[in-house]
């Protein structure tokens, strides 16, 4: 065939769009697990939590989280009488191993377990530069660690500190609520460790979820709620002085 | 139409700037992912890449497959609720090859963990002062893990 100038012009641009189609490819099939049926959150019910560390041992299991580094943890709180703005807070290595016993019998004492708040509109996801974090069809907040440039800006970002950067990889890392598991019908492994059910994984979608029972008849809160960032871990009887 | 002739230097530009597009174009479908943009604006098949990692916990469903036994004494029991792996720890490696010794939990560390007397913990949970309540015997001495109410099995 004779290529003429004219010819060419019209040929290139056609074979670009051919050549992207290729690349484009076809989207891959999960064949037994549909995104769009599942909309995942977390229920921790506080009083029920006796604070043994099973579930930060179970994650840093589960996931190979480095130590000195939690994706999920839990906090010792005590507060003194009314003084619900400065309650003394304690976490040795995430609550990792359990905490020390007390007998100081003044105030209250309780354990908050915190993890990453999967929330539906995460600041964490809103500031990440290239793309490299997001929220899944099924309301999980992953990160994508082949292509975080590990700015960093996702960890100053989340006002749960549930972010940090992976001392050898050197990208973001978090909690992935377990998306290896729950994808497969397995439950998380802090879920699946915790003795008492403190935490309860949970399926906003499914209408047969008891979470939906849990949420109609007890009080709870998500942490933060004045930052309006969708957080979708709620607190059974959470108190006033956890921030 | 008439051209002028000192316009064709606008015609070189022109040409310089389709083939500038073009490269762009052609550069940027190599370098950008073929799955980004497929959900929204990240990769999408990283969520596969993620979904993809191995399990460590194989789960009380898997585990009471075999150990129906273990099953039946615990679930009419104080640890009815327990998980298996909350006390044996991750045990997929032992669920997939059952020639994989599952280990023994040490209970002088396990029990304590969850039952040491503590004014921090919730108030209707079972604590002991472990040392005033065994005199530095092993819990199981007394009470059967999987079902630890000492008329369940263990002697007193």
């Amino acid at each position: 065939m004779n290529i003429t100038r004219r010819r060419l012009l019209v040929l290139l641009p056609a074979a670009a769009v051919a050549w992207e189609s290729i690349l484009a490819g076809t989207p891959e099939a999960s064949p037994n697990y549909a995104m769009t049926e599942h909309w995942w959150s977390m229920l921790i019910d506080i009083p029920k939590c006796i604070g043994c560390g099973n579930c930060v041992r179970a994650c840093q299991a589960e996931n190979d989280v480095p130590d000195g580094f939690f994706r999920t943890w839990v906090e010792r709180y005590h507060v003194d009488d009314w003084n619900l703005a400065n309650p003394h807070v304690i976490s040795p290595d995430g609550g990792k191993e359990g905490f020390s016993s007390t007998q100081d019998d003044s105030g209250k004492y309780f354990f908050v377990p915190k993890l990453c708040n999967h929330c539906a509109d995460s600041p964490c996801t809103q500031v990440c530069p290239v793309g490299a974090t997001f929220i899944t069809p099924d309301g999980v907040v992953l990160v994508d660690q082949k292509y975080c440039l590990g700015c960093a800006y996702c960890v100053q970002a989340c006002p749960y500190g549930c972010r940090y950067i992976h001392p050898t990889k050197k990208v973001a890392d978090k909690c992935t609520l377990c998306y290896h598991r729950i994808t497969k019908g397995l439950t998380t492994a802090c879920c699946e460790a915790c003795p008492t059910g403190a935490r309860q994984l949970a399926d906003l979608k499914n209408p047969n979820d008891p979470i939906h029972a849990f949420l109609k008849t007890h009080s709870v809160q998500v942490l933060k709620p004045q930052m309006a960032t969708g957080a979708k871990v709620f607190y059974n009887a959470l108190d006033g002085s956890v921030r | 139409m008439r051209i002028p002739k000192d316009a064709r230097h606008l015609f070189r530009l022109a040409g310089l700037f389709a083939v500038g597009t073009l490269s762009f174009l052609v550069i940027r479908s190599f370098i950008v992912p073929r799955s980004f943009g497929q959900y929204g604006h990240y990769r999408g098949a990283s969520i596969a890449e993620i979904a993809a990692h191995p399990v460590h916990f194989a789960g009380h469903q898997t585990c009471e497959t075999c150990h129906a036994d273990v099953a039946q004494t615990k679930s009419s029991g104080k640890h009815a609720q327990v998980n298996c792996e909350a006390c044996h720890g991750p045990q997929a490696k032992h669920a997939d090859d059952p020639s994989i010794d599952p280990g023994k939990p040490d209970t002088a560390v396990l029990c304590v963990r969850c039952h040491a007397a503590s004014a921090a913990r919730p108030k209707g949970f079972p604590q002991v002062d472990a040392d005033a309540h065994s005199n530095g015997l092993p819990c199981q001495t007394c009470h059967q893990p999987h079902n630890p109410a000492i008329a369940a099995g263990g002697s007193k």
